[in-house]
């Protein structure tokens, strides 16, 4: 797969990016700094990076509790994404909402969600208002396969068919949902395949592989535009870490434990030649996308947190 | 001033809001061509169109989802919910969703939604097509919840509920769909949330109903008059917010309390409209509130068991008899 150098430089610092936003989220919230819980999308890189490196401005996602890749490669910022997760003001949500709910909609990321399964049916009414505004743009709803077998999956995707919406259904199949493997929550072996129950195409990408999911989505969201309804996208990953920071993991085997970072999309992409970038340049990207991180958290760590005024605030619009 | 009837009221504050902002579009079960169950989208297809005037399939948790969604990113939906027990099948998006993203997303988005649903009982429809859920949604903050009794108040209160940034939920009572009433013509409609009405004056005891129980409440205080009891009946109109001061001010010149509902009385809206009272005038009170309400059983659906089962005039003026004798 060709790629040019531009864009295999804007996927390699992107996945740096979620991948040391993920590192330092999963070390200050050891070290007690981040209240609540987390979730962390360690070895998703490549879902997040390669969907939204293929969207504009004006495209929109919805995403999960397990969305801070999804945003950042969207365009949040990460200062303002970690002022959230460290309960600040000046977060994306004002310290209300917290990792599950970041948001930022000039960038068109209407928000990570706390609720499985709501990203598909809130991204299916993005989608119907960009057909109703006639907005040449389209929507990526992320989900995973425990959202697969929620009621809702199938009320969005049956609505989106009926109605030939501008979506890209892209379920980011990490091997558990919550605390149980796959086959728990899911009755077929590829989720793509149910697509054909409802008359859209189907892809299963290898998830590891960034410009696989770059170039999958490229064209599903071009059909999109177009006119062309709905694609599901499923792509097969692997989930690092818990499903949230702290979880003992006793559903992984010791071994799975042990090898499990050998999913590896950044290695993934140098193995396939980064696009011809020479490996000073790799390092160098990867040294800018760290230091914005570690930046990003050191500012938000520093930020004053919510006066109490702030509970009442925003409840309601024009109050 | 026109007279017409209530299902008219609804068709015509939508046909007008409609026709006034091109953002506000109607989903729903049948909303579209076959004009809605009770008539009550009838023709609004035909004026605005299929991607205005959208039929979706029964699937209430997605399309009040997707109708979050829209209401996110530019548009104004109106949806409807075609019995007030289907509301149990969308809570998450109205509840977790709409009610909260503005505040969890730091005021990045409105949710300019208005969900509109027929309650309540008196049609035989049993258990599950009969319930009337204005306090479950009154519990949620983000939310603003009306109940509207009159065709002027349909008319009013969805016009000023699709234009408001907030969702809103519009409880209509299904057996009062035919009844008639005249409504005020163009701007002059308009309601503002949060305002209840003294729909009769009294000085003896202060009836508070809600939906289809302010016309009971009415008759009761026809009855109460043969017994020389002068009944003021309050119609908050609105749930949440509630105008605690005009029943504040109504329980001033009354000193008594009583509160008339359909839905259930344990944690119900007389519960907190009686303890809203009390908080602030407890000495106004010359004897303890009361609530009339359903048995705490479902909503059964034998004629004759359901006329026992819903609160009516008579029984009204029997409480508050009781309560002046005490």
């Amino acid at each position: 797969m060709t790629v040019s150098t531009e864009l295999a430089a804007r996927l390699y610092r992107l996945m740096w990016e979620v991948r040391a936003f993920e590192v330092i989220a999963a070390d200050r919230y050891r070290q007690g700094d981040l209240p609540g819980f987390i979730h962390l999308s360690l070895g998703q890189e490549a879902c997040a990076v390669g969907a939204c490196a293929a969207l504009g401005q004006g495209d929109l996602i919805t995403s999960t509790h397990r969305g801070h890749g999804h945003c950042l490669a969207k365009g949040a910022d990460p200062g303002l994404m970690m002022a959230e997760l460290f309960a600040k003001s000046a977060g994306y949500g004002k310290g209300r909402g917290g990792s599950m709910h970041i948001a930022d909609v000039s960038m068109g990321v209407l928000g990570a969600n706390g609720i499985v399964g709501q990203s598909l049916g809130l991204g299916v009414g993005a989608a119907l208002s960009l057909q109703i505004r006639r907005q040449p743009h389209c929507v990526v709803a992320f989900f995973g396969e425990g959202a697969s077998g929620t009621g809702i999956a199938h009320e969005a995707m049956n609505m989106a068919a009926i109605w030939k919406l501008p979506i890209v259904f892209f379920c980011e199949a990490n091997r558990y949902a919550e605390l149980s493997p796959y086959a728990v929550h899911v009755s077929v072996e590829r989720i793509a395949d149910r697509a054909a129950a409802y008359g859209f195409p189907g892809v299963t990408v290898d998830g590891e592989d960034v410009l696989a999911v770059h170039a999958a989505v490229t064209d599903a969201a071009a059909r999109a535009r177009a006119c062309g309804g709905p694609t599901l996208i499923e792509a097969r990953t692997y989930r690092w870490h818990g499903h949230y920071e702290g979880d003992p993991q006793v559903y992984k085997t010791q071994a799975e434990r042990d090898t499990g970072t050998d999913f590896d999309p950044i290695l993934r992409f140098e193995r396939q030649g980064a696009g011809g970038l020479p490996a000073d340049a790799l390092a160098g990207l990867r040294a800018e996308a760290e230091a914005r991180i570690r930046d990003a958290a050191e500012w938000a760590a520093g930020l004053q947190s919510p006066p109490a005024s702030a509970i009442g605030e925003d409840v309601y619009a024009g109050e | 001033m026109a007279r017409i009837k209530y299902y008219q009221a609804l068709t015509r504050a939508l046909r007008e809001e409609m026709a006034r902002d091109e953002r506000v579009i109607l989903m729903g079960e049948d909303v579209g061509a076959s004009g809605g169950i009770f008539a009550q989208t009838r023709g609004l297809y035909q004026q605005f169109g299929a991607d205005r005037v959208r039929d979706t399939p029964i699937a209430e948790n997605g399309f009040v989802s997707a109708a979050v969604g829209a209401a996110m990113t530019g548009l104004r939906p109106v949806v409807e919910i075609g019995f007030e027990d289907f509301l149990t099948c969308c809570m998450d998006p109205l509840v977790n969703q709409a009610a909260k993203l503005r505040y969890m997303l730091g005021g990045q988005v409105g949710v300019p939604l208005l969900l509109y649903t027929f309650g309540g009982g008196g049609v035989n429809a049993g258990p599950q097509h009969s319930q009337s859920f204005a306090a479950w949604f009154a519990h949620v903050p983000g939310l603003k919840v009306v109940t509207p009794a009159t065709p002027a108040d349909v008319l009013g209160l969805v016009k000023a509920g699709i234009r408001d940034d907030n969702p809103v939920l519009c409880l209509l009572s299904k057996k009062l769909i035919g009844s008639s009433g005249e409504v005020p013509d163009g701007e002059d409609a308009l309601l503002p949330l949060g305002t209840a009405e003294v729909k009769r004056p009294g000085r003896d005891v202060t009836i508070v109903a809600l939906g289809q129980m302010v016309g009971a409440a009415l008759q009761a205080a026809t009855l109460l008059a043969e017994q020389r009891i002068d009944a003021e009946v309050v119609d908050p109109r609105t749930v949440s917010p509630l105008d605690v001061a005009t029943i504040l001010s109504s329980v001033e010149r009354t000193g008594r309390l009583c509160v008339v509902h359909e839905g259930h009385g344990p944690c119900g809206l007389g519960a907190e409209i009686i303890t809203s009272v009390v908080e602030r005038g407890l000495p106004l009170l010359k004897a303890p509130p009361c609530r009339v309400t359903p048995p705490f059983a479902p909503s059964p659906f034998a004629p004759g068991l359901e006329s026992l089962y819903l609160p009516t005039p008579a029984s009204i003026a029997e409480a508050v008899q009781g309560m002046l004798a005490s």
